[in-house]
């Protein structure tokens, strides 16, 4: 026999969500970056010499999101002013403690790094070749080091790649401690699961290789050069392959939660058929992920035209992006809508124009965007030997 | 200013009204007490808790605890054979002002219907996962075993809020900082009893010392079946809970 609670009971302090909005953009965006720097590294490390073109596109990609990652975090405390303590008297024991530290080993050893390293030979050649503030900016960026003899360039080439070697577990390790923060909490039963970092990382990945691929194909695209389908067939191929593992891994916590059924379950059960049905089932797991997966399976398997193949790439690029921002939210906004008594139920109220609301949201999404097109002005990623 | 002895008398006997009222202000010295010496804990008899709302009335204007949050409720169970996982169970304001009696026909109506009240508050658990997931440490455990939270460095970050297994906490909606039983703090270290205790018209709730080896807790104790909240958490809590339903989350 099947009982629900006798009542709609949460705790009296269980009325307002915690977090908001902002806390689902935060790990979307850092997810963005994570999996865009895998695929840079899938050039650089593993040598799939198809996806050189996206290469710095992605190396840029994942510095736009990364400047802005920190802001959602920074807007939704109580007390920003006094976020500098985080890095100042961190402690230990506490998982977001170490936020800062993981984001600033990634950003400034990693990324920075990287494509400091990838672009000096250019940045020194523009610093020459221009003039006025530009000279001064480039200037600037090549750190006082000019020597692009070609001796130099191959220690940049060396270094580089071991950071690109760094850089991997990096970006693991910055999108696995994202999932960790939520996955740790034991006395949340929809996020206190070992599997979620791991899930974290593989979605992480989907979501930055098919952003990037979008924008790969978008930019190329205004920019009235060719779409090499080389590039995104191979592109399309990882994202397949990865999606796959991805929702094999979501799909495993899913049925482990059915099969085991402990004191949580029939709760959960419930929001899950109720006011997550539509975030869950029909954006996550149908829209967002089984719908890409057969997308992209069908161009792995069927003799498609290549404006065919581009076009479904689109689709499931946009698609992906979708689920993998609504994984996100279920998540968030998922893991608050129970009581922590197993007993009843809350709702999410989107506000508007609050700090932490969905025009501040909207911003932070666009802002990686703008920031994308000065770095993109600034280093121009794209190849050399475009056809037009 | 001419000063004579009747006026001079009348203002030092003002002078001392008014700084009994400078003293009243200032925090009280408590100099013999000494937090190695204690290990605070709340002990709950279920049976004793008629569900009056004195403790959460106390607390409330003890602590100034702004509306609509608590640092200490009443929960209301009703349970019967069939709803042993599913009791029904209200709160409204926390208790603060009493339970109304059910409507008819909103309670439950299965065999062997039983009704009880449960006083919750924070646990001040040994191994709090408040205090560990605090990024900056503004949540800590003070050496006589009380889980507090230093307003002037909490950022607010609502982390601890969502590790609490026991919806003690709640972000104060002006300070913006977290917020959540102090267990009297300001009153345990200077001799007395927490408010919701002193409140308490049944003796429901005790402060207990359990380092104070003379502290009734210890008897009582030992001859009664005493338990602690969502034990499966492994928080290391000190409300002790005598007399408590199986099905009580």
């Amino acid at each position: 026999m099947h009982l629900f609670p006798a009542a709609n009971f949460t705790y009296p302090n269980e009325t307002q969500l915690q977090w908001s909005l902002l806390i689902v953009l935060y790990p979307y965006i850092t997810g963005l970056v994570a999996g865009a720097f895998i695929l840079a590294s899938l050039e650089r490390v593993f040598r799939v010499e198809a996806v050189k073109p996206t290469y710095r596109l992605a190396l840029l990609t994942a510095l736009a999101f990364l400047l802005v990652a920190p802001l959602p975090l920074q807007l939704h405390l109580g007390h920003p002013e006094r976020s500098l303590e985080m890095y100042l008297t961190p402690h230990t024991s506490s998982a977001m403690a170490m936020f800062g530290f993981v984001y600033l080993w990634y950003l400034m050893v990693v990324l920075v790094l990287e494509i400091w390293l990838d672009y000096r030979r250019d940045i020194v050649l523009l610093s020459r070749s221009s003039k006025g503030l530009l000279r001064i900016i480039y200037k600037a960026m090549t750190l006082g080091s000019d020597n692009i003899s070609e001796r130099s360039l191959h220690i940049d080439e060396r270094v580089g790649y071991i950071i690109t070697l760094i850089g991997i577990p990096s970006a693991f390790l910055l999108h696995g401690y994202v999932g960790f923060i939520f996955g740790s909490i034991k006395a949340n039963p929809w996020w206190s699961s070992p599997l979620m970092p791991v899930v974290f990382i593989f979605s992480a990945m989907v979501s930055g290789i098919a952003a990037v691929m979008l924008l790969y194909m978008a930019l190329t695209k205004m920019r009235h050069r060719v779409i090499s389908i080389d590039c995104v067939d191979a592109i399309a191929k990882y994202l397949f392959y990865i999606f796959i593992i991805d929702f094999s891994l979501e799909m495993l916590d899913l049925i482990h939660r059915v099969y085991e059924a402990d004191e949580s379950f029939r709760s959960l059960d419930f929001m899950v058929h109720t006011s997550l049905w539509v975030p869950h089932v029909i954006i996550q797991i149908l829209l967002g992920t089984l719908v890409p997966i057969t997308i992209l399976g069908a161009t792995q398997v069927l003799p498609l035209a290549e404006v065919v193949r581009k076009r479904m790439y689109a689709i499931a690029g946009c698609l992906t992006l979708v689920g993998i921002f609504a994984m996100r939210w279920n998540v968030v906004i998922g893991g608050q809508l129970f009581s922590k008594s197993l007993l009843g139920y809350t709702t999410f109220t989107l506000e508007l124009g609050s700090r932490d609301g969905l025009a501040t949201a909207i911003v932070l999404t666009i802002m990686p965007l703008g920031i994308l097109y000065v770095l993109a002005k600034l280093l121009p990623p794209w190849p050399q030997n475009e056809t037009t | 200013m001419n000063m004579n002895r009747r006026f001079f008398i009348t203002l030092t006997g003002a002078a001392a009204i008014a700084w009994e009222h400078v003293l009243a202000g200032a925090p009280e010295a408590s100099p013999n007490y000494k937090m190695a010496d204690h290990w605070w804990a709340m002990l709950i008899d279920v049976d004793k808790c008629i569900g009056c709302g004195n403790c959460v009335r106390a607390c409330s204007v003890e602590n100034n605890v702004p509306e609509g949050f608590f640092r200490t409720w009443i929960e209301r169970y009703q349970v019967d054979d069939m709803h042993i996982e599913d009791p029904l169970v209200d709160s409204p304001q926390g208790g603060m002002h009493g339970f109304p009696q059910r409507a008819p026909g909103t309670g439950l109506t299965g065999n062997s219907v039983k009704e009880f009240f449960v006083p919750k508050l924070c646990n001040h658990c040994a191994d709090s996962p408040c205090t560990q997931v605090c990024p900056v440490g503004a949540t800590f455990t003070t050496p006589d075993g009380v889980v507090l939270v230093d307003e002037k460095y909490c950022l607010g970050c609502r982390y601890c809020v969502q590790a609490c297994p026991y919806g003690c906490r709640f972000i104060h909606p002006e300070k913006n900082v977290a917020q959540k039983c102090t267990l009297c703090y300001h009153r345990i270290t200077k001799g007395l009893t927490t408010a919701c205790c002193e409140a308490c018209p049944t003796g429901s709730r005790q402060l207990a010392d359990l380092k104070n080896p003379k502290d009734p807790i210890h008897e009582f104790m030992k001859l009664h079946s005493v338990q602690v909240l969502k034990p499966q958490m492994a928080t290391g809590a000190k409300a002790f809970y005598a007399n408590l339903d199986g099905s009580v989350r």
